[in-house]
């Protein structure tokens, strides 16, 4: 686009400070995972690794961390399957209905968290009467993912359109041939982008899982929540979330790399 | 084959194929959300027992009447309403610029980059970023210790951190579809305008802006309505103030009074039905 030298170089500036400002709060967390002061005090006084060597000792932390991958890989699974039906539903087909079942899909994540949470929550005690364990927390995990899924498929099988499909099918081959060797290749980034975003959600998650869970159950956040306010687990929290950031660029990193080896092979 | 048989039974039958795609999904967000929404609306009619504290199926309309008559819900509606409101203007004017930024400015190398630099931070736990912003806000904190010399102090936990820390915690989501929405707007529609004499300030209001609202929309319902619904970053950085999700937590844990929770809950359900119904024209629902 034309553009002023004044205009980009305004905008390249408001572009690095509100980068700079979200990265601000992560590292004050990382410095006071490595602080001596107990109680996050800025300045730190001094700079020590004790807490590291704690944090890598600690079951709970560990434990947690494994129940949150279970839960995030069900849920996300579920969320992949049933997204990805949906939005094959919604972008090959016109039927009566069409803009509710898009309302649905959106609706655990577009009302407020403690509005799933507390409806779940009532639904699984009141309604059917059943204890809170680990299965109603990937439930609930699995409903608010959906959309995730299906709004990445939806929007790959809208931009590739039916002419693909259509030319598979005038060749021979049936529908499942069709899905295996046409849309699922041209859909795979996209789900793959999707099914890391579900695990992202699923595994940050708080509000909704502070309501669903089970009493032995507890995730990574619920692990975080329970200890942050103990003054001498503060900094090993701290550690926890620093490991957790460096090591989630990873996944994001692949994700990314697919969908832009895809873009090319689309383009060319 | 199997699967060959049941692709041709199925090939010519439209409304079978379009069953069989949408049953799963449809019956799962039905049993699963639909029920349990209706059920929540059901059990605001009911009572607690007072004695065994259990949920009795006895008809009532006291809870909703409470919720709909005294004062102190109507203060946390419209403090809350406010809170979300504000946290959502903050983030699409901190969004516009950067995003515009990655999908029309940098180069293809530099917008992967800052795609991921900015999708990274939500990876990050969501209690630790507003455990930062805790300690960021605190009397001995950062903030505290970058504006004393110029005589400023933090602003503490009160309205304002919730919402420095809530515009933080969102951003992200608000960056990420309005940055969709840039990059849907194809460069021949800029150049176009730039050929037909409108200079840079002209091609973003009369061309760029009305091509990605729906964009701006979506972003925005990821702001108002997880705003809307916090409870944890209040609890944390929100000093002694109530928000519509605190008053539900507590009517769920500590009062252990569903009913009531429930007739709460429907504060925030219909201020985001009314803004979702605003919103649907827009066709920001199908760009979130």
């Amino acid at each position: 686009m034309q553009l002023g030298r004044v205009a980009r170089i305004v905008l390249a500036t408001i572009t690095v400070v509100v980068l700079a400002l979200i990265y601000l709060p992560l590292g004050v967390v990382f410095l006071n995972s490595i602080s001596t002061s107990e109680s996050l005090s800025w300045p730190p006084p001094g700079f020590t690794l004790e807490w590291w060597g704690r944090a890598l000792e600690s079951t709970g932390a560990l434990e947690a961390l494994g129940t949150s991958v279970v839960v995030a890989l069900i849920a996300s699974t579920i969320a992949l399957v049933l997204g990805t039906l949906a939005a094959m539903a919604l972008s090959r087909y016109r039927f009566f209905g069409k803009e509710t079942v898009n309302l649905l899909i959106v609706l655990p994540i577009a009302l407020p968290g403690i509005v799933t949470g507390i409806a779940l929550n009532n639904a699984f005690r009141t309604l059917m009467g059943v204890d809170l364990a680990m299965w109603t927390l990937v439930v609930a995990h699995a409903t608010f993912c959906i959309v995730t899924v299906y709004n990445n498929a939806f929007a790959r099988l809208n931009a590739s359109g039916t002419r693909l499909e259509e030319a598979s099918m005038d060749l021979g081959a049936g529908l499942f041939t069709t899905f295996r060797l046409v849309t699922f290749p041209y859909l795979k980034s996209s789900l793959m982008a999707g099914g890391l975003l579900a695990f992202a959600l699923s595994f940050d998650e708080i509000i909704v899982t502070t309501f669903t869970a089970g009493s032995g159950v507890t995730t990574l956040p619920l692990w975080i929540l329970q200890n942050m306010f103990r003054p001498s687990q503060a900094p090993v929290v701290a550690v926890i979330a620093v490991i957790l950031a460096v090591l989630s660029v990873i996944p994001l990193a692949i994700a990314q790399r697919l969908t832009a080896k895809d873009a090319e092979a689309v383009a060319r | 084959m199997t699967t060959h048989r049941l692709s041709a039974y199925l090939a010519p039958r439209r409304r079978l194929r379009l069953a069989s795609l949408l049953t799963a999904p449809v019956l799962w967000l039905g049993l699963v959300y639909v029920v349990a929404l209706a059920a929540l609306l059901v059990t605001a009619f009911w009572t607690v027992n007072e004695l065994t504290g259990q949920v009795q199926i006895e008809w009532t309309t006291e809870n909703v009447v409470e919720v709909l008559t005294e004062a102190l819900y109507r203060t946390v509606t419209l403090r809350t309403l406010g809170i979300a409101l504000l946290v959502t203007v903050v983030d699409i004017i901190v969004a516009v610029p950067v995003a515009f930024f990655m999908a029309k400015v940098a180069s293809a190398r530099l917008r992967h980059l800052l795609v991921i630099a900015v999708l990274a931070p939500l990876w990050a736990s969501y209690l630790v970023k507003v455990y930062a912003w805790r300690a960021l806000l605190s009397s001995d904190g950062l903030i505290e210790w970058a504006v004393s010399p110029f005589g400023g102090s933090t602003p503490g936990y009160g309205i304002v951190g919730i919402v420095l820390t809530l515009s933080y915690l969102w951003l992200p989501y608000v960056i990420m579809p309005i940055y969709a929405g840039f990059d849907r707007v194809p460069d021949r529609l800029l150049e176009a305008s730039a050929d037909l004499g409108a200079k840079g300030w002209r091609t973003l209001v009369s061309v760029v802006l009305p091509t990605i609202w729906p964009a701006i929309i979506a972003g925005s319902i990821f702001a108002f309505s997880l705003s809307l619904g916090d409870y944890i970053t209040t609890r944390i950085v929100g000093g002694s103030t109530q928000m519509i999700g605190t008053l539900v937590y507590t009517n769920v844990g500590a009062a252990n009074n569903l009913p009531l929770a429930a007739a709460i809950s429907l504060i925030p359900i219909g201020i985001i039905l009314v803004y979702l119904a605003a919103v649907r024209r827009t066709g920001a629902l199908r760009s979130l």
